[in-house]
């Protein structure tokens, strides 16, 4: 076990996620991981994941009430440190929510929580959760969602085009970000963002549960690589 | 003397975000069943808060301020209103 990167999971009450991750952490990835209760400290971490599930019940909105845990405070000191901070499904909810990451994530358009796997296109490798993949490359991952549907503005669309902060789009199998292919009804197939800095990113797709060829109905592990450039983006902070 | 206020809180999409269950109610329900005079559907969410207050414009203050301290709506998505319901908080 290479115990010089560890990495937080942040479990809040409703998480359910959270242990998937640090098993893909541990024993796929043989990083050191550990989980973080949201009102406990987040001390010694090379990096942060925010897992999925529905914390507080997804009460009023996805994500807001948690946004309001005294564990984000320290999640924005350390993601303004660099330290990169993955916000998976309700994670990502919870970046959005607490302003990491700019946007809204509404009711998916068909108004039905959508449980499936989705292929998505890499649109850009230089952040801290992409680094191992190239620029185009495809995944395939499963969304399991109620409230996914990416939302923007105007103003702030186009200021994730013009910092290329659009990370990840939902494609067909030809890799075009169709409507047929869009499962949610997200503003240009948006799946996934990251900030200007790009060591934070927040993505609907969980790719914790796709980073084993078994639990694949493809053979894919695509997940891996997201825990793989993360912890790349870690070791050469380290070094 | 505090008195007690009912406010509502009103939060709906923004007209550019689209409201799939208003649209659904409006073409699926209200046009079948008749009313194509009705010419559009939007829901929404209502938050309603008993609250103590000095008076009507001192309640709405305090509830306006908390919608945007706690990011109760979403502001690139939501808009919301605030409105006074009742002035002795009985509903």
């Amino acid at each position: 076990m290479n115990t010089e990167i560890k990495i937080g999971v942040v479990r809040f009450p409703g998480s359910n996620c959270d242990l998937d991750t640090v098993y893909v952490l541990r024993d796929v990835l043989g990083v050191s991981a550990d989980l973080v209760w949201h009102k406990d400290k987040l001390e010694g971490f090379g990096g942060i994941v925010l897992p999925g599930g529905f914390a507080y019940g997804d009460a009023l909105r996805a994500g807001i009430i948690a946004a309001y845990s005294p564990v984000i405070q320290e999640v924005k000191t350390l993601a303004r440190e660099g330290v990169p901070v993955a916000g998976i499904c309700n994670g990502f909810q919870v970046l959005i929510e607490a302003g990491l990451l700019p946007g809204a994530l509404l009711p998916n358009d068909g108004l039905k929580f959508i449980c499936k796997w989705v292929n998505l296109r890499v649109e850009h490798s230089d952040t801290a959760f992409t680094n191992v993949e190239k620029k185009g490359g495809l995944w395939k991952l499963p969304i399991a969602h109620g409230e996914g549907r990416y939302f923007a503005d105007k103003t702030i669309l186009k200021e994730l085009h013009e910092n290329n902060q659009i990370v990840f789009l939902y494609v067909n199998d030809e890799g075009e970000p169709t409507e047929d292919a869009n499962p949610n009804g997200s503003l240009e197939s948006i799946a996934g963002i990251c900030n200007l800095e790009r060591n934070v990113l927040g993505l609907m797709p969980h790719p914790e549960r796709g980073s084993e060829k078994t639990l694949s109905p493809y053979r894919t592990d695509h997940g891996k690589r997201f825990f793989q450039s993360m912890i790349e983006y870690i070791r050469k902070g380290v070094a | 003397m505090p008195q007690k206020y009912t406010v509502e809180i009103i939060i709906e999409n923004k007209p550019a975000a689209r409201d799939p269950e208003g649209e659904t109610v409006m073409r699926d329900l209200v046009h079948k069943s008749g009313y194509t005079n009705i010419k559009s559907v939007r829901t929404g969410k209502i938050l309603r808060l008993n609250l103590e207050a000095s008076s009507e414009a001192e309640a709405k203050d305090t509830v306006i301020r908390m919608v945007n301290e706690l990011r109760i709506y979403n502001p690139v998505a939501h808009i919301y209103r605030v409105e006074i319901k009742d002035k002795r908080g009985e509903s």
